[in-house]
């Protein structure tokens, strides 16, 4: 590979490229969905490819192809020369890029056991018994699970001299019941909705996520809910889980953070940002318990890794420290926009036929020091809600709306009854300089968000975000559901 | 791109190589050229070229698959075993169908109208129309400008796609598409359109650009306005993102499982006398494959006719569990998610978007949605933002931009409501019109 990937430089160079990258990639994936007592989903695949990224004039040009061939690293290679000549009659100041150090090197995620290991049968039997669990209840009409395991070799090589090898493994499960009466439809997931949890670990991860000890009451709380009484409108203190937080970060501080984002590269697609370069340093995202950090290095994180698809070593550093807005996700083209003379290394393609971008890794809110009992005990009148259903927010991460699969009324201090449809609605800044408290470390928890979209084509990402539960003062909760 | 007769040596070398008692192979991918601009000057602009070899083994009622984007013969001989390999280790499904039949096809490939052979340089002077347009205005161009021959799942659709068998069946198409998207920014405003066509010929960036600059001229200043229910004109990119909330409804299995709005009043009027909306892979203004995963003919299906729920569509599977015929919308089998109408026709009607807005008393023009997300399944509640053009039209003009707004709106409520329809245009995926739609429900706003 190391071969190949010369190669494809040395053509570049030849061809006039003054800096070129070249990503070899494979993947092996299994996914498997058990639906009703069946599977109704299994699949494994196997994808290879490489991808060229050069500036030549002070554009970029980017080709690929699936054909690992020393005729076909060639063409593609030249190919992205003649790409980006072509994008050279309209670059503006033209592309420079923040230095990096060249590392030679390898870097891969721990595991403790290979999910590829793992018979078929074993997978599968696990998840008829979770089928079976949450069909004992006759309102769950629709039960459904699911596991997904991904195994990536990646070599990153580039005109700087490095040469990389990163291999990551990630896991997943989970699963939902689906209740239907005449007239209503409720679902309740586990451990999190959109697949349950997502990490970059072994099949260790299917055994400590107690997936069959939850599965009777998650099918119980689906079928209490069509009963529940519906969600009140009004203003509300609200206390959202940590799955449901992560969902939160990830929308309205991670997506907002994103440099190319802000400096209008989305503008078309994905949207922009309100979080211009005129606030950093000087405005006041949240409340002074509002600690929001960037992490590529969190163990078992989604978006953690050595380096990212630019060659920059992963790192830490705060977006939000102490509810003031202080830092961006940035790339090394764009890191001088904001001052910086690095990027702190945030590139990331979904595959090797992917131009890499900008794009969250492990965002977190860091925890504070309340227990969740005392939580609940200190707030009068107030929803705590569970487990994402629905989101939607502008294209500059101001409006948000989002619904949950739960929610408990809390009165004078106490978890009470049951309520459907929980759903709230705010304005970003407004919303976290409404949070007073923050769940202290026993309650965080790193979520795998699998399904981040962002540029064209479209690229589906994992992320992942860490949060224990928080409270938000006089929310606008219950919107939605207008008859 | 694949040709036919070279997709057909890659599927059947898959079928020689299997050993199982029945085999399906698909094929899809192709070549992908995109050139994305932002602040008038272009920031990407890639190319890529990939396939995928996906194979399906049946062994007594097992059946398993497996992929590959690899295509030597030594790398069609391991997906093979790896589909065994699978198959031998699932338990049986009772409810397993034989691979389907030999099939005779119409229509069964469609030559791009006025093929263009495309090329970065080519790429680049469409879109620098767009760039000095924007810049003589004073304004900023953002978009994307895209190619296809073949496609790999770009919204979610397969340009070359071909099957296979082993009782003999063969199906192969392949397609060109383009497609054109152009927002232009001022200093608080933007406005944005887009055109989708089947090759480069097609697209108008000169018209495209005038229309997203005159938007974002119109649109300076907005002004804040109270949520509320309003009289709106939605142009044909925002009903395309509220229209297809309704589409999985129609998908049998989900009806049959109780999980779609249609439950129990599949017959019924659920919409106004003048919502016709149907499945039609044939319409002149779609180029697409004329059959499903398995490889059944996709037939044309009213959906709604004259706001009657009529229709489903049915994957073989579940036609053959409710004595019904399959419709051609199934998806890869195994799958939990049963079958797709994926080819959208909602009919139109004879008013042009200017006379919506010259009869419209106080109401509001949506260029388009952002963001639509399900609140609530069986009343198709959805929620969402406009983005890139919304205007108060009072007396019969438009009279400002305002500031964005969120809807909670069933789209259900939506097909009671219309006034008026245009004539339908392709976009977004869809062949929707421009409508008219009485007492639609915002409920907060947004800082710009």
């Amino acid at each position: 590979m190391r071969e190949l990937a010369e190669l494809a430089l040395d053509v570049t160079r030849i061809k006039g490229a003054v800096y070129a990258d070249i990503r070899i990639i494979a993947v092996k994936g299994e996914s498997l969905i058990i639906k009703n007592g069946q599977v109704s989903h299994i699949h494994c695949s196997e994808d290879r490819g490489f991808g060229v990224r050069v500036i030549v004039d002070g554009a970029w040009g980017f080709a690929s192809s699936d054909e690992l061939t020393r005729n076909e690293i060639k063409r593609v290679a030249a190919q992205a020369v003649k790409i980006a000549k072509a994008s050279a009659l309209y670059k503006g100041r033209g592309v420079v890029l923040t230095p990096v150090v060249k590392a030679v090197t390898h870097w891969s995620t721990p595991f403790e056991i290979d999910p590829f290991t793992i018979s078929l049968s074993e997978k599968i039997d696990l998840l008829l018994s979770i089928d079976k669990a949450l069909r004992q209840v006759k309102e769950v009409k629709i039960a459904r699970g699911n596991m997904e395991f991904q195994k990536k070799s990646q070599l990153f090589a580039s005109t700087t001299g490095s040469f990389i090898e990163q291999e990551s493994l990630s896991s997943a499960a989970g699963y939902a019941a689906i209740a239907i009466n005449q007239d209503d439809l409720q679902i309740r997931s586990y451990p999190s909705s959109f697949g349950g949890q997502y990490m970059t670990r072994g099949y260790e991860l299917i055994q400590e996520l107690a997936l069959e000890e939850n599965a009777s009451r998650i099918a119980e709380e689906a079928a209490a809910l069509l009963k529940a009484p519906q969600c009140p409108t009004g203003y509300k203190d609200i206390i959202l889980d940590s799955s449901q937080l992560a969902l939160q970060i990830h929308e309205s501080c991670g997506h907002p953070a994103e440099l190319d984002r802000v400096l209008g590269t989305e503008a078309d697609f994905a949207g922009r940002s309100f979080l211009t370069p005129d606030k950093l340093h000087s405005f006041l995202y949240g409340s002074p318990v509002i600690n929001i950090v960037a992490d590529s290095l969190t163990p078992g994180g989604m978006g953690t890794y050595g380096f990212d698809d630019e060659g920059v070593p992963a790192q830490r550093w705060y977006l939000v420290k102490e509810g003031l807005f202080c830092g961006y996700l940035t790339s090394r083209q764009t890191a001088p926009e904001i001052g910086l003379n690095h990027s702190q290394g945030a590139m990331r393609a979904c595959n090797w036929n992917r131009l890499p971008l900008i794009r969250m890794n492990n965002v977190s809110l860091e925890p504070d020091q309340w227990n969740l009992e005392d939580l609940i005990a200190d707030t009068k009148d107030g929803v705590f809600m569970e487990t994402n259903r629905s989101w939607s927010i502008d294209q500059l991460r101001y409006n948000f709306q989002f619904g949950t699969e739960i929610g408990w009324e809390i009165k004078n201090g106490k978890k009470g009854k049951m309520l459907k449809n929980p759903t709230y609605q705010g304005i970003t800044p407004q919303f976290w300089q409404a949070c007073d408290a923050v769940c202290n470390d026993n309650y965080w928890v790193l979520w795998g968000v699998p399904n981040c979209g962002k540029g064209q084509p479209e690229q589906i990402i994992a992320t992942s975000h860490g949060a224990a539960p928080a409270r938000f003062r006089q929310v606008m909760v219950g919107v939605g559901y207008v008859k | 791109m694949l040709n036919k007769e070279q997709a057909r040596n890659i599927l059947n070398k898959v079928l020689e190589y299997s050993r199982a008692d029945e085999t399906e192979v698909s094929l899809g991918g192709g070549t992908f050229a995109l050139t994305r601009f932002a602040q008038n000057i272009v920031h990407q602009n890639t190319m890529e070229r990939g396939y995928e070899v996906s194979v399906r083994t049946v062994l007594g009622k097992k059946t398993g698959r497996a992929s590959t984007n690899r295509l030597t013969d030594k790398d069609l001989k391991r997906v093979v075993e790896t589909a065994l390999d699978i198959t031998r280790h699932i338990p049986d499904d009772p409810e397993l169908l034989p691979v389907l039949e030999p099939q005779e096809y119409r229509r069964l490939e469609t030559p791009a109208r006025n093929t263009v052979i495309f090329s970065p340089d080519k790429q680049l002077k469409l879109v620098g129309k767009i760039i000095n347009l924007a810049r003589g205005h004073g304004l900023k161009a953002s978009g994307s400008l895209s190619h296809t021959l073949g496609s790999l799942e770009e919204y979610g659709e397969r340009g070359i796609f071909a099957v296979a068998n082993s009782k003999g069946l063969f199906a192969y198409y392949g397609r060109q598409l383009s497609s054109l998207s152009v927002t232009i920014e001022g200093e608080d405003s933007s406005g944005w359109a887009r055109q989708e066509g089947l090759g480069l010929a097609e697209l108008n960036p000169e018209t495209l650009a005038a229309t997203a600059i005159d938007k974002a001229i119109k649109s300076q200043n907005p002004r804040l306005i109270d949520p509320g229910e309003y009289t709106v004109i939605l142009e044909p990119a925002a009903v395309a993102s509220l229209v297809w909330f309704l589409v999985d409804g129609f998908n049998a299995l989900a009806y049959y499982e109780g999980r779609s709005f249609l439950k129990d009043k599949l017959g019924q009027k659920l919409a106004g006398e003048n919502f016709t909306m149907l499945d039609d892979a044939y319409h002149p203004l779609y180029s697409e494959r004329p059959f499903d995963d398995e490889g059944i003919l996709k037939k044309k299906v009213i959906l709604f006719d004259r706001g009657v729920a009529a229709n489903l569509v049915y994957s073989r599977k579940e036609a053959r569990k409710h004595k019904a015929e399959p419709t051609g919308h199934g998806l890869q089998v195994p799958n939990p998610w049963g079958a797709r109408a994926g080819n959208i026709v909602v009919m139109g009607g004879e008013e042009t978007l200017e006379e919506m807005i010259r009869t419209t008393e106080k109401g509001l023009l949506v260029t388009r949605f952002w963001y639509n997300r399900l609140v609530d399944p069986m009343r198709v509640i959805v929620t969402g933002m406009t983005r890139d053009g919304t205007f108060l039209v009072e007396k019969g003009k438009i009279k400002y931009g305002v500031k964005n707004l969120r809807f909670n709106q069933s789209v259900l409520e939506i097909a009671k409501n219309i006034r008026a329809l245009s004539s339908p245009i392709k976009i977004e995926g869809m062949v929707v019109p421009a409508m008219k739609v009485d007492h639609f429900n915002f409920t907060s706003t947004t800082e710009f």
